[in-house]
């Protein structure tokens, strides 16, 4: 395999790719401010094509991207398919239900397998926080992070940064406030360190149960107050709630939690008039958020976020493509 | 036959149980130490009498570690008795007690005879059982202490399970007062620390990992303590991690309660930032606190509280740790690192050289009743000739432990054993170049 291919700077009549100096996108923490601009500038050339007839393009033609999922996620796997093929590359889906230690292969062990495949772009999600870090330094090709456990899910803070950006803007001087189960979220995770590089106020609004410990350590305000929390605030990030929570007696029923933390218009209220609403889906209607606050097509803007998800997620690939491809036995590199 | 005898000159005496911090000589006859002290010289021996050159190097009583588990019996591949022991001898340790958590649980007198009987045949240098307090470690029914201690179990432990049930504890500690049996526990409450994998604060934030909170380590510590004053039973805290359990230790120890405290290297030599990109060597429990927690630990070596310095060497194979964080298991290895580990405490000046010596030897040895931990006339030649200064750096290469799970791969560390001896022979002998 050659070690000088570049993508291509001159399809579909682009710009060259701007330097990206990151092997893999493995979170947010560790990017600075310049890099998640880069991303989300290079993504925004991306919405466009999407809303086009023709959406395809060839700059990732001949390099092969695995979609490794160790957790169902429909959403998630269908918008990087989609991302890849719309470049051009080849997309194999691969997903591995049950943990591969129950099947007696160790995740190290399926990294080092996909790997003497030669992929040039591995897009991993997994149950345990770390799990795509510690395959990335298996493995000689970019690797995507498309969440691992409680940790960081990269893609997601970027679209919706993308998201927020197109709406207001810009990122700088906003107030954001991240709603519900911070303490289990990867996404809260990451949008609290892109929020914090780019210059955005956060904050955080969840029952002391759903927050991790020493919470305001990561440069946010913490409140458990839905109404106090979302006064003036120009973002409303929901999280989705999940039902195993009930059991584990982090909050008593859905009914409080919805009468205390869902999103309603009355709670709403307190928000900027303008205040956009977010949420990464799928959504718990009537648990963690209102049905006719989410269809609100003034201020809802999940669905604009799955939209711009593909254009980040192209953009995502893209960048990291411009890395050598795959040597087996090159040493890892942990950024 | 006439008993060899052995006589260790030119040596900086060090024995903790006396105080004593002298230059001179130490005579031993067999496996016993005859006589000692900075008079002794090498001439007006009748016979035969080996002379061994200490160059000025400290001599010391050998290294007693309460808490090594060994996987013998049930996972020979992660360690054996015989190489658990040859990593004993080369760290100084001349005296183990094993955990009974092998498969089967050391938990019937056959077992810890086996234990005994298979380390006498195999190993290097001494290990005792230490024989589970519950049938199993199930915690649910007690098992049969008086026998167990007369087949030669020297403690009673459920290893890193902690006792939950308080009614099984105060039975424990009750009935074991009948033989004065020490009962050993490690601290945390199960129920707070469900499905933690590292200390819960900033870090594990950061990580998206699940938290093992530094309170559940000091209620439980807290009901014991209760226990222990209703049954005035003997209870060790076989390794304490956080500022406020070794402040209710103090507190119990005023009142004079038969209770004593342990730490491992790693809860005084790392903290919870070790935990770093998720090195899953670091994985271990009670897990590495923050830094205020480590600094107590310390403090509480320095002034006592804390009674024993002990290894908790958990071998693992890689199979074991090369995993995401939240799957691998706990525990690391520690019985080569044991000494250097410590000494770091006397270099940068917070502890003196004979109060760390005696959580290392002579405290051990009280706690369960031996006669070694010490240099006195009579008692076992159970040595360990030590380098305090000597810089080196920690190899994994090297180790002769069978696993290799250590966090302190490439760490620099000075001080190390130079020769080990057991009931008057050597078992260790450490070449020049390593």
């Amino acid at each position: 395999m050659s070690a000088s291919r570049t993508p291509p700077a001159e399809s579909a009549g682009l710009r060259p790719l701007p330097p990206f100096s990151h092997r893999h996108l493995l979170g947010i923490e560790g990017l600075s401010a310049q890099d998640i601009q880069t991303l989300l500038d290079h993504s925004d050339r991306y919405v466009d094509l999407n809303r086009a007839v023709e959406k395809k393009q060839s700059s990732l033609r001949g390099r092969t991207i695995i979609n490794l999922f160790f957790e169902n996620s429909t959403r998630t796997r269908t918008s990087f398919e989609l991302a890849g093929k719309r470049l051009g590359g080849d997309v194999i889906n691969m997903s591995v239900a049950t943990s591969s230690v129950k099947k007696g292969e160790t995740l190290i062990d399926t990294a080092i397998t996909l790997n003497a495949m030669h992929p040039d772009l591995l897009v991993v999600r997994h149950q345990d926080s770390g799990a795509v870090a510690l395959l990335a330094q298996k493995v000689g090709c970019s690797v995507i992070n498309g969440g691992d456990g409680s940790h960081e899910h990269p893609t997601q803070a970027l679209l919706d940064a993308l998201t927020i950006r197109r709406r207001k803007g810009r990122l700088e001087g906003l107030s954001v406030a991240i709603c519900g189960d911070i303490l289990h979220s990867r996404v809260a995770r990451s949008n609290i360190h892109l929020l914090n590089t780019m210059g955005a106020r956060v904050r955080l609004i969840a029952p002391p149960t759903l927050l991790p410990a020493f919470a305001e350590r990561l440069g946010v305000e913490v409140y458990h107050d839905m109404r106090k929390g979302l006064t003036d605030v120009d973002i409303v990030m929901m999280l989705r709630l999940q039902m195993e929570r009930f059991h584990g007696s982090f909050v008593p029923s859905t009914r409080e939690y919805f009468h205390f933390y869902g999103l309603d218009h009355e709670k709403l209220a307190f928000a900027k008039p303008d205040a956009l609403i977010m949420h990464p889906g799928p959504m718990n209607r009537g648990i963690e958020i209102d049905t006719e606050v989410a269809d609100d097509i003034h201020r809802s803007v999940i669905h604009e976020q799955v939209e711009m998800g593909v254009a980040v997620r192209m953009a995502c690939l893209e960048l990291l493509a411009q890395h050598k491809p795959n040597w087996r036995h090159s040493t890892p590199a942990g950024a | 036959m006439a008993r060899r005898r052995k006589l260790y000159t030119n040596a900086r005496l060090l024995d903790p149980a006396s105080g004593l911090d002298v230059k001179g000589a130490l005579l031993t006859e067999g496996d016993r130490i005859v006589d000692l002290g900075p008079k002794l010289s090498s001439g007006g021996f009748a016979g035969d009498v080996e002379q061994i050159d200490c160059q000025g190097h400290c001599l010391a009583p050998g290294l007693i570690d309460m808490h090594v588990w060994l996987r013998e019996p049930g996972a020979e591949h992660q360690e054996t008795l015989a190489t658990g022991a040859r990593a004993a001898a080369a760290g100084g340790v001349t005296t183990m007690v094993a955990m009974p958590n092998t498969e089967p649980t050391i938990d019937e007198v056959a077992l810890v005879e086996f234990v005994a009987r298979r380390a006498g045949d195999t190993a290097v240098v001494r290990i005792l059982p230490a024989a589970a307090v519950t049938r199993g470690t199930r915690g649910e029914e007690l098992t049969e202490l008086g026998l167990l201690a007369q087949a030669g179990a020297v403690a009673f432990t459920e290893g890193d399970k902690p006792i939950a049930s308080p009614r099984l504890m105060r039975r424990a500690l009750s009935y074991a007062t009948t033989f004065d049996l020490l009962i050993m526990q490690h601290c945390e409450d199960p129920s707070l620390a469900k499905g933690g994998v590292m200390n819960e604060g900033e870090i594990a934030a950061r990580l998206g990992l699940a938290g093992i909170p530094a309170m559940a380590e000091v209620i439980l510590l807290e009901r014991d303590v209760r226990l222990l004053e209703a049954t005035q039973g003997r209870l060790h805290a076989s390794h304490l991690s956080t500022a406020d359990s070794l402040d209710v230790v103090r507190r119990a120890k005023q009142r004079g309660l038969r209770l004593t405290a342990g730490a491992a290297p790693h809860n005084f030599a790392l903290n919870e930032l070790d935990v770093g990109d998720y090195r899953t060597f670091a994985k271990v429990k009670p897990p590495l606190r923050v830094e205020t927690d480590r600094k107590a630990v310390v403090d509480a070596i320095a002034d006592g509280t804390i009674d024993v310095i002990s290894s908790a060497h958990a071998p693992q194979d890689p199979e074991s740790k090369r995993l995401p964080f939240a799957q691998a298991e706990f525990g690391m290895i520690g019985l080569e690192t044991l000494l250097p580990l410590t000494l770091e405490l006397y270099h940068n000046g917070s502890v003196p050289l004979l109060r760390l010596l005696a959580c290392l030897t002579c405290n051990p040895a009280r706690l369960l009743k031996l006669d070694t931990g010490r240099l006195a006339p009579g008692a076992p030649a159970d040595l360990l000739i030590f380098d305090v200064d000597t810089p080196w750096r920690v190899d994994e290469k090297k180790f002769r432990s069978k696993a290799k799970n250590s966090p302190y791969d490439g760490r620099r560390v000075q001080g190390h054993a130079l020769r080990t001896v057991v009931g008057g022979e050597t078992v260790f002998q450490r070449k020049r170049e390593s």
